[in-house]
């Protein structure tokens, strides 16, 4: 009974994870794409756990791979969105966004 | 009835995905696309079954691959233009689209045409199962990739070394032997070099248990090193560690040491059985060994490929 | 008993990874769709990992189920923090309403992608 439960409700997170991806193919800025995808990523770890629940534990390993590889792709992306491909949005600004950007103009 | 369904849902999104991905104009929105397509494909993976297949992709295309291509579109938009061309677009024949079209169909078709004509799916379950004892290995993946099928595992670890040498053969003359990527930048203290201190011991311990678990249960070289690379590199992208210079001798010995002690324990077999061929006692001690050296080695290659040519001089 | 409380437990997970996805899609600018992110969906996720960790076989499961949550909330965190903060450069003020930045701005040039936001 608890493993079609969980099955279940693993597809029903599915269908929410496949509302966000309506936000990644709208945008409209890439940090709107970005979090969509850590959202689907967060679902996605959740997805793991239930199919571990419904009888195969293995899911869980898959689950923590995901989990511990989560925020990468945000890292990457702030990387690449950074002024030289190689900042911190941070140090970039390290008091206030508007200085930050004055400063980051000023610096072509 | 549920698990149908959630398989169907699963199916539809791989799909639409992967459509998106292919369809949507922006090139940062294919690349989140890809990286999601990663993530449904390794949950694909597990509900049929290949708990190490869906491992490596959670890991390569859910991890590594989103980070290669987000770090290579920023580059490309570094280098574009105002108007968003490149400075020396190369001019492109009108002619190239259909092209393109045709053999992406003709490759499609070959691929139909061979899966077609495959024999009936009886599968190699029940030789492995019976083989497996003398691997003295409990995960039949592993048996098949570091016994049965060595051949092909030795293979394809080479292409990877010669892979990584033809991306560090598009280094700068100046630049050659020096270190790969752009010097990272971070605020000390700050979220991105705090994350960059917590996250690598936890995925070190996960890299090295995935390999030494991958004897007898889901794991294995190539997934603890996908990880254990993906760690390395986010130290690297948090300013805690800067890539090495290419030139190292201990960055040599670390990538070859893997293909090399694989190779001469073949050849080691040649004197035994035959090349490649390990004596049944001695089974589980060859693979643990190779194994893990080739994770090392495999750790090494995969960081560096991501990281690219050496751009800074030595 | 402890059936019972998985049923609860998960389906109240399952509530807020809904809310979560309503406010990603229905938030009005960037930074608000970051509350999406930020609460909902981790919050969503530890009450789905108490469910099943009321069912699990071991304590090693419960551990290993308690150290996936412990990562996705770090990496949840530490995203969110990191992406907000391109937000803030990329334009659109938080609370503004609007989506003023540029698409799709990675790596470009900070005067070259867009005029500031006023």
């Amino acid at each position: 009974m608890m493993a079609a439960w969980f099955t279940g409700l693993a597809a029903l997170l599915l269908l929410t994870i496949a509302a966000a991806l309506w936000r990644i193919w709208r945008g409209p800025t890439a940090a709107d794409r970005m979090m969509a995808a850590q959202l689907i990523g967060s679902g996605g770890v959740a997805v793991t756990l239930l199919l571990a629940a419904a009888g195969q534990p293995a899911a869980r390993d898959v689950g923590l791979v995901l989990a511990l590889l989560a925020a990468f792709a945000a890292v990457g992306f702030v990387k690449a969105a950074s002024h030289r491909g190689a900042g911190d949005p941070e140090a970039d600004d390290a008091s206030d966004a508007r200085a930050g950007r004055a400063e980051g103009r000023a610096h072509d | 009835m549920i698990d149908t369904g959630f398989d169907v849902i699963l199916a539809a999104m791989i799909l639409g995905v992967a459509a998106g991905a292919v369809l949507t104009r922006g090139m940062f929105a294919a690349v989140v696309m890809f990286i999601v397509y990663g993530l449904l494909v390794a949950l694909a993976w597990l509900r049929l079954g290949a708990v190490d297949v869906g491992l490596a992709e959670a890991a390569i295309g859910a991890g590594l691959t989103g980070v290669l291509l987000l770090g290579a579109l920023g580059r490309v938009n570094r280098q574009l233009g105002e108007d968003g061309t490149p400075p020396d677009a190369p001019h492109r024949p009108a002619a190239i689209r259909p092209v393109a079209l045709l053999a992406a169909l003709a490759t499609a078709a070959a691929l139909a045409w061979g899966f077609l004509m495959l024999p009936p799916p009886d599968g190699l379950h029940a030789p492995v199962a019976q083989n497996l004892a003398a691997t003295q290995l409990g995960n039949p993946v592993t048996a098949v990739l570091l016994n049965f099928r060595a051949w092909d595992t030795l293979l394809e670890t080479i292409i990877l070394l010669a892979a990584l040498v033809g991306v560090w053969s598009l280094a700068p003359d100046a630049a050659w032997g020096g270190r790969p990527g752009l010097a990272q930048r971070t605020r000390s203290g700050g979220v991105l070099s705090s994350f960059g201190r917590l996250l690598p011991p936890v995925g070190l311990l996960v890299g090295v248990w995935l390999v030494w678990a991958g004897a007898d249960r889901p794991g294995g070289a190539f997934q603890g090193a996908t990880v254990l690379a993906a760690v390395w590199l986010l130290a690297s992208m948090a300013g805690l560690s800067d890539a090495p210079r290419v030139a190292s001798l201990w960055l040599r010995a670390a990538l070859i040491a893997g293909p090399a002690v694989f190779l001469a324990l073949a050849l080691a077999g040649l004197s035994v059985a035959g090349f490649l061929i390990v004596p049944p006692g001695a089974a589980k001690l060859v693979t643990v060994t190779v194994e893990a050296l080739l994770t090392l080695s495999l750790t090494v290659m995969l960081g560096l490929l991501v990281l690219g040519p050496p751009e800074r001089a030595a | 008993m402890i059936d019972a409380a998985s049923l609860l437990l998960s389906v109240a997970g399952l509530i807020f990874f809904l809310a979560g996805t309503v406010g990603i899609l229905r938030f009005p600018d960037t930074h608000s769709r970051l509350h999406a992110l930020t609460k909902a969906d981790n919050l969503g996720l530890g009450l789905i990992a108490l469910a099943v960790a009321l069912q699990a076989e071991s304590w090693a499961a419960i551990a290993k189920i308690v150290l996936i949550w412990a990562l996705v909330l770090l990496a949840a965190g530490t995203s969110a923090q990191l992406v907000a903060r391109v937000a803030l450069q990329q334009g659109g003020a938080p609370g503004s309403g609007r989506d003023d930045a540029g698409p799709d701005a990675v790596g470009s040039t900070p005067s070259g992608q867009r005029d500031p936001a006023g």
